[in-house]
């Protein structure tokens, strides 16, 4: 294992900021792995850190394949996490909005930028990220239709779902979509924690990651392939949302089948108690996501459920 | 008249509403009047257009004769960011500028965007008024897609501003509210003016003139108005940027909307533990500092000026 630092960057007040990168193996770039890019993903760095583990466990094995290398970068954004706060810690600007970077530019798109060089040449790219709402979803890979997406690829990984949506104009400034642009083969992976470890996901997402690697010939290692993940579109979801805000009392919860009609949840009165709204299934289905916000906005999307009268 | 563009509701007894004030003719109103969309407040730091807001509501009060069409006013597309200090949407952290045209199946954000779009749909012109931010001051200008220059670059010309900047199109700026209107036939201009959590009363009088005389060249208006100045006019190739190449404290040794030569002294970037000058920074070519840094903590990459040829 190397350590090396991928980019530095100086501050008056406090520590200098170091991306470090961990890298395994020799030869051609074949995968990089990249942990949090905002200050509140402590999982997507707890993930990276039993992933750097295992690493140098394989490599010590020699199970590292001949001419492939390895590299992880745990955290991008360490002033922030230091300070618990989501963006960048003076202008609140995002850095996973600024790729591929510009090293003349402001503050985060010089980090960017100091990033993308060390990570644009590999032949794999996985980022753990985040959602911007409050929330758990089924472990997933998630793609952006850009006309460079490998759903084949993505299942396997060996997660349940292999989740496709179109992307937006603000998504072309995301490590995803620039390492597409650059021909690396990127996948965002999704698990059911951001501001926590949850040790279960986490475990699920670093086996998908090592299955994955192993398929590819990166790495030796035996492990459980995981399922045969089924693909899904984010036109196919069903939203549920309600008009009511209040506190969100919830019921039914993530990969949990649901009938239609039955109760999901429900919205309270926060003083009086009273229920406001009765939540209910309007489908058969399986629940890939749900808020977790104890109290909730009106036109919040409470639950997205991937439609099927398959319920065992 | 005051009417709800739309509302939302918070989870402990309260009403997030955006808001309008609509003003018409005294004589009522034909159907086939014009209107002028005011708006601002979409990053909540930013408030040099709520005495735009005000001061124009005053003026046209006082005249309402000479009001030939419709005035919206919406002092706040993200109320709860100007009441809590917040540059973007609080409880979400997201960045308003960045949801639109939203979508009204989508979260909160996404569809309050939506439902604003459609209240400004079909207006004239629509002024979506900025104040950089807490970092930087800027002179009284209008930015312009490239895409849009045609439609908008006439209009801006009666804005009694200094400046416009016709800059390149980005596909991330697609989200914006100017963009999302724009490509609906919606024409809006952006004016950026001024410096964040502060309001320049001078130029807000500057660009209450320009938006009456844009006005009167809609038909909106009939009293006097005051002839605009000509502004600057340039593209991205005769702006430059100056960015901090080390971290510290900014101390400018030029003033604001101010001629440099090349190789004047611009400022310095102080170390305060040290006692050291850990950067001198002078002017790479000869032009008018039109952005200049207000916030003095700085950053390696931080803005500090921008320099229009």
């Amino acid at each position: 294992m190397e350590e090396k630092i991928l980019f530095e960057l100086c501050s008056v007040y406090r520590d200098n900021m170091r991306i470090k990168g961990y890298s395994f193996g020799e030869g051609e770039h074949s995968v990089c792995i990249v942990g949090a890019t905002r200050g509140n993903e402590v999982q997507q760095v707890y993930i990276c850190s039993r992933l750097i583990s295992v690493f140098r466990q394989l490599e010590s094995q020699n199970k590292i394949r001949n001419g492939k290398s390895v590299l992880v970068v745990p955290c991008v954004n360490p002033h922030s996490m230091n300070i618990g706060k989501r963006f960048w810690s003076t202008d609140n600007t995002d850095i996973n909005r600024m790729f591929p970077g510009y090293n003349l530019g402001e503050t985060t798109q010089r980090i960017a930028d100091g990033v993308f060089r060390n990570v644009n040449d590999f032949r794999y790219g996985i980022q753990f990220t985040s959602f911007y709402m409050q929330g758990s979803f089924i472990p997933h890979v998630r793609m952006m239709k850009t006309g460079f997406e490998d759903i084949e690829l993505a299942k396997d990984f060996g997660l349940p779902y292999v989740f496709r949506r179109n992307a937006k104009p603000y998504d072309t400034t995301t490590l995803n979509y620039n390492w597409q642009l650059w021909e690396t083969k990127a996948f965002s992976l999704y698990t059911n924690a951001t501001d926590r470890i949850d040790e279960e996901s986490a475990a699920e997402v670093i086996n998908a990651v090592l299955s994955f690697l192993n398929k590819r010939g990166i790495i030796e290692y035996n492990c459980h392939e995981g399922y045969i993940s089924k693909f899904i579109k984010g036109s196919q979801l069903v939203n549920v949302k309600t008009s009511k805000s209040g506190f969100f009392v919830r019921h039914a919860r993530v990969n949990s089948k649901v009938r239609k009609g039955e109760r999901l949840a429900e919205i309270t009165d926060p003083y009086s108690g009273e229920i406001l709204d009765k939540i209910l299934s309007p489908t058969n289905g399986i629940i890939f996501f749900h808020a977790d916000q104890p109290v909730i906005y009106s036109h919040t999307p409470l639950y997205r459920i991937i439609p099927t009268d398959d319920l065992i | 008249m005051v009417q709800t563009v739309a509302s939302v509701g918070l989870p402990i007894d309260e009403t997030l509403m955006i808001q309008k004030n609509r003003l018409i003719p005294k004589k009522g109103l034909s159907g086939n009047e014009k209107r002028i969309s005011i708006v601002t407040g979409t990053h909540g730091d930013e408030l040099e257009g709520q005495y735009v807001c005000y001061e124009l509501q005053r003026i046209i009060k006082e005249n309402y004769d000479c009001l030939t069409g419709i005035a919206d006013i919406y002092p706040a597309l993200n109320p709860l960011g100007i009441d809590s200090i917040t540059r973007g949407i609080p409880g979400f952290d997201l960045d308003m500028n960045r949801l639109f045209p939203g979508s009204e199946n989508g979260s909160m954000p996404e569809y309050i965007a939506a439902k604003i779009i459609e209240d400004l749909r079909g207006s004239a012109a629509v002024i979506d008024i900025h104040a950089s931010n807490i970092f930087l001051e800027e002179i009284p200008q209008c930015r312009i897609n490239e895409l849009s220059k045609d439609t908008l670059v006439p209009l801006a010309k009666k804005l009694n501003l200094d400046y416009i900047w016709v800059h390149s199109s980005a596909t991330v700026l697609e989200s914006t509210l100017a963009y999302s209107l724009n490509v609906i036939g919606t024409p809006t201009l952006v004016v950026e003016m001024g410096v964040g959590m502060r309001i320049t009363k001078k130029y807000g009088d500057q660009l209450v003139d320009g938006i009456f005389s844009l006005m009167k060249e809609l038909g909106i208006w009939s009293g006097e108005v005051k002839p605009p100045k000509e502004p600057i006019i340039s593209d991205d190739g005769e702006v430059s940027f100056i960015n901090a190449g080390s971290s510290g404290v900014f101390l400018p040794s030029v003033e604001h909307w101010k001629n440099v030569k090349k190789g004047d002294h611009i400022g310095d970037i102080l170390n305060p533990l040290t006692g050291e000058v850990n950067e001198r920074i002078e002017a790479e070519k000869d032009g008018t500092v039109f952005t200049l840094r207000e916030y003095p903590i700085v950053s390696e990459g931080s803005l500090i000026a921008r320099i229009l040829a």
